[in-house]
């Protein structure tokens, strides 16, 4: 199991969820992802985009002006 | 959602694409704009798979999407909206993905006399034989107003449980959504692509005239949903944030453009881009000033920083009204 971070400063949506999908695609079941965006969107849409994935959203948090999703990839 | 649910109620198994081309409306100016942050912020085609209960595959196409804004071959629309030949490559590109993930056929909610340029009945067929899906194309919303599609001559499809919708009318979807039970989707017609709208149109195609060559890259597509464009020149424009959230995000771009900034008032940032003289830089700092709270005072202080952080103060007179031509604001 590996965890990785993906930076997504700047990026508006859905670029986040792209990059998001893109990276979660080279990963393996039980990798965890920490996407860190700038785009409140992105609170909604990676969640969104995990949960009709199939993906597991482990952890939201909001700190000085970034927004952050951990999510825990999960066999499809 | 309403092809979809057609076809799911059908038993067809569905996944959804949603093509990103970097003109995408998508809530961004909310995300950006402090005034609109309170507004719900959610991606629309995700929204609508997790109704559906499909999987959706969003992709990047901004590089490939440049030869369709650039060189349309069926022309521009009102402004910069190539909508045919967008409609053309997207299902091209539908059909690669089609094939590559062994799918059947394609569907889309288009409906015959829909809009003016892409759901035409004399253009629905060029979609269908320029993008080279023929009759793997179906339209789930208009099938019976259309020639039997493959799918409906295998009897993988029951053609009576189509629908025959045409016209600009809303009316028989909001109905048949009704039907569905579907609530809370995005208002039809409301726009999704910023080449649609005349003020964005009018900056793209300036962008292009001051490079003299048609071309972008994504910072520069996503910059023009943002500020106030100022062009005193065809060598340098300023982009004047309107708001303390215009302002935030054009911070992001500091190491790619000079910016100026008031020190002595409150003031927006406004990023250059362009290359200045020495006057050209009391140009700017006026304009500049003008936008700020001291935009009364007899001088306002500004510094102008370079992209690795050197700064030089400035003093200027803030610039009238009567002395900025029209024609500078884009």
């Amino acid at each position: 199991m590996s965890r990785e971070r993906l930076d997504c400063h700047r990026l508006l949506c859905p670029m986040p969820v792209i990059r998001t999908q893109d990276r979660i695609a080279t990963m393996q079941p039980g990798d965890e992802l920490e996407v860190v965006c700038t785009d409140p969107g992105a609170l909604n849409d990676i969640p969104a985009w995990s949960r009709i994935n199939g993906h597991q959203v482990l952890e939201t948090t909001t700190r000085d002006g970034e927004y952050i999703v951990i999510v825990r990839i999960c066999e499809e | 959602m309403l092809a979809v649910r057609v076809m799911q109620e059908q038993g067809i198994h569905v996944e959804g694409i949603n093509f990103f081309t970097g003109f995408c409306v998508e809530g961004h100016t909310h995300a950006i704009r402090k005034k609109d942050q309170g507004k719900p912020k959610r991606n629309n085609a995700l929204w609508c798979a997790e109704q559906l209960g499909i999987k959706l595959h969003i992709i990047d196409i901004i590089d490939e999407y440049k030869q369709v804004v650039f060189n349309p071959k069926h022309g521009y629309g009102a402004n910069l909206n190539p909508c045919l030949d967008c409609k053309v490559f997207m299902v091209k590109k539908a059909k690669e993905w089609m094939q590559e993930h062994g799918f059947d056929f394609v569907i889309s909610g288009e409906v015959v006399g829909q809009r003016p340029m892409s759901q035409r009945k004399d253009t629905m067929p060029v979609v269908q034989r320029e993008s080279g899906i023929d009759d793997r194309l179906l339209r789930p919303l208009s099938g019976k107003n259309l020639p039997p599609t493959l799918p409906e001559r295998e009897g993988w499809i029951d053609r009576e449980g189509l629908y025959d919708f045409s016209g600009r009318s809303r009316k028989p979807q909001m109905a048949l959504a009704k039907q569905f039970g579907f609530e809370g989707y995005a208002q039809p017609a409301g726009g999704c692509c910023f080449l649609t709208d005349a003020q964005y149109s009018v900056k793209l195609a300036d962008l292009w005239k001051s490079r003299g060559s048609k071309e972008y890259e994504l910072d520069d597509i996503m910059l023009l949903k943002v500020g106030r464009h100022i062009r005193p020149a065809r060598h340098y424009k300023l982009i004047v944030a309107r708001e303390e959230g215009e302002s935030n995000f054009l911070q992001g771009y500091k190491k790619q453009y000079p910016h100026m900034r008031c020190t002595s008032h409150g003031g927006p940032l406004t990023l250059i881009d362009g290359e200045l003289s020495k006057d050209e830089r009391q140009q700017a700092a006026r304009i500049v000033a003008r936008y700020s709270q001291g935009k009364n005072a007899p001088q306002v202080e500004l510094e102008y920083v370079t992209t690795t952080g050197e700064v030089t103060p400035i003093s200027v007179e803030p610039m009238q009204p009567a002395e900025m031509p029209q024609e500078w604001v884009l």
